[in-house]
């Protein structure tokens, strides 16, 4: 680890993020297929079943007692779930418009994934120099607005170069959803920055690390709840998830796409989950911070505690998705665009109004 | 006739989607409780817990035996010709056969094939059937690696079919036939 030191600060910057990036990504691969899995779960529990409790790697047996409870848990499911995508044929029909068709399922993984780079999800591992973000941008949420809206992009292009009809509608329907909602979500978050004063998200977590009073869901709770659905509409979930909509556009989207094709928008989807839940975690529930305060890190034990807690909070909010998607029947086209429309973006231009003149009697 | 179904303007509480939340939560709380903390899922784990059928179920035919173990079956080939999907097929013994290894009776099929493949358990088998030897039983779940383990032969059918105590009509006969003999004066 000492010869690292006598590297130039521009060689062990780029070794540091070569690592952190891998890292990440790793980690949100696993997450997103966690998220699978406890998706599945919680669907099943709720739906009064049992989920996926079958799948049984041939070194389960060896394992005594933490075995079987690992495969009642449906552990290696995602394992397998993996392989089976791996191993499936890849069918494109004839009629799509083919370059398009390829470039659909890319279009909608890549922006889910460079969304996770402007993300601080830890403090530091003791090294001051070293935050635990992959891209320190001092324009972070505008970054994450601009590639966020690209994922759309993926859906609307999967749905013409399907060139079939229920893929069609699923990707108007995307198009709708996009206009409505993005507005919402982007003044959602003006106010956090008024109050921050600053763009850049670890000046986001370092105003509120304080203590669990200082996060942005107490101070900007009107904030909080439009961006919260305003994620929602993002990421095409329940009660939202027009573009899919599988009891009436058979699969939305995705209809015409098997295989690895189709699985790359599943990842998309789940990676767009935890990339939105990431970002909630920074600007409203303080970040890598614990709830009692405590600044950055000194040490490394304590900075993987740091990491830890966020992706805690992290998944307490991906259950908050999952869980949602069966509480509230899914919005007609008209009703969706009329929330976005006429009832958050006029709420969230008064949450701004408000903020501005809350902070101005402040500063006087 | 149409009928037309009143649809009342949601009142200003209801238009915030707060009281759907709220009861939507309610109930996936409740489901969620039931399977994950009381364990009472409302699905089975099939392969190994299975309905138990009642009694008279209508599953796999299987031949059964009489109350001494002798096969009841006498080929008389009634339940082959009345199959509907023909998944039944006798070889009977032929005259220089095996004979019956029962009384009452004057021979025993050779070799009793039933295609489970192609069963669709109609009952008539059991409906046609004059010596009450083969049966509608309460198997319902059969599975097989192949179409051939799917064909199953006497010796598997007997096995399977077991001992039928209930009903044992050369037993029911005789009793009858002494009935008949006493039938005025008993029933006096």
């Amino acid at each position: 680890m000492d010869s690292i030191k006598y590297l130039d600060p521009t060689t062990q910057f780029v070794l540091f993020s070569i690592v952190k990036i891998l890292i990440a990504f790793v980690v949100v691969m696993t997450f997103v297929a966690y998220a699978v899995l406890v998706e599945r779960k919680v669907s099943a529990w709720i739906q009064d079943r049992v989920g996926p409790n079958r799948a049984t790697p041939f070194f389960a047996q060896y394992l005594p007692f933490i075995g079987p409870a690992l495969v009642r848990l449906g552990i290696f499911q995602p394992m397998a779930d993996g392989l089976k995508f791996l191993l499936k044929e890849d069918f494109t029909p004839a009629y799509v418009r083919k370059v398009y068709f390829w470039l659909a399922p890319a279009i909608t993984v890549i922006p889910a994934l460079m969304t996770i780079a402007v993300i601080p999800f830890g403090s530091t591992l003791g090294n001051p120099a070293n935050p635990m973000v992959i891209a320190d941008l001092n324009v972070g949420i505008l970054y994450t607005f601009g590639i966020v809206s690209l994922g759309v992009y993926g859906i609307v292009l999967a749905g013409y170069a399907s060139n079939s009809k229920y893929p069609f509608l699923g990707g108007i329907r995307s198009t709708a959803q996009m206009i409505s909602y993005e507005i919402a979500m982007g003044m959602s978050v003006v106010a956090v920055f008024m109050v921050v004063g600053d763009l850049n998200l670890g000046q986001v977590v370092a105003y509120q690390q304080a203590n669990v009073f200082h996060w942005m869901v107490f101070k900007q709770p009107l904030a909080f709840v439009i961006f919260l659905v305003a994620a929602f509409a993002e990421t095409n979930r329940l009660p939202f998830d027009l573009p899919e909509s599988e009891s009436e556009l058979v699969g939305g989207y995705h209809t015409e796409y098997s295989s690895m094709k189709f699985a790359l928008f599943f990842l998309g989807e789940y990676a767009a989950m935890i990339a939105a839940s990431a970002m909630m975690v920074t600007l409203f529930f303080g970040g890598w911070a614990y709830p009692w305060g405590g600044g950055e890190a000194t040490g490394l034990l304590n900075g993987i505690g740091h990491i830890l807690c966020f992706i805690l909070k992290m998944g307490v909010l991906l259950v908050v998705f999952i869980w949602v998607r069966w509480m509230l029947p899914r919005f007609r086209y008209d009703q969706l665009m009329a929330l976005g429309w006429s009832r958050f973006i006029p709420l969230a231009l008064a949450n701004i109004l408000i903020t501005a003149i809350w902070l101005a009697c402040i500063s006087r | 006739m149409t009928k037309v179904v009143e649809r009342k303007p949601l009142s200003a509480l209801e238009r915030t989607y707060l009281p759907t939340l709220a009861s939507g939560l309610k109930v996936t709380w409740k489901h969620f409780k039931k399977t994950v903390f009381e364990g009472k899922p409302a699905t089975m784990e099939y392969p190994e817990e299975r309905w138990v059928v009642p009694e008279g179920y209508r599953g796999a035919p299987y031949l059964v035996k009489d109350q001494e173990g002798h096969t009841k079956c006498v080929s008389c080939q009634l339940c082959e010709f009345v199959c509907p999907p023909k998944a039944i097929k006798i070889t009977p013994p032929g005259p220089e056969g095996q004979v019956a290894d029962r009384t009452n009776a004057e021979k025993m099929p050779q070799e009793f094939e039933i295609n489970m493949l192609r069963c669709i358990f109609c009952g008539f088998c059991q409906e046609v059937c004059p010596e009450e030897a083969i049966f509608l039983q309460r198997d319902y779940s059969l599975t097989g690696e192949s179409r051939e383990e799917m064909i199953y032969n006497k010796e598997k059918l007997l096995k399977l079919g077991g001992v039928h105590g209930g009903i044992q009509k050369w037993k029911h006969k005789l009793e009858e036939a002494k009935e008949q003999e006493e039938f005025p004066v008993a029933k006096i």
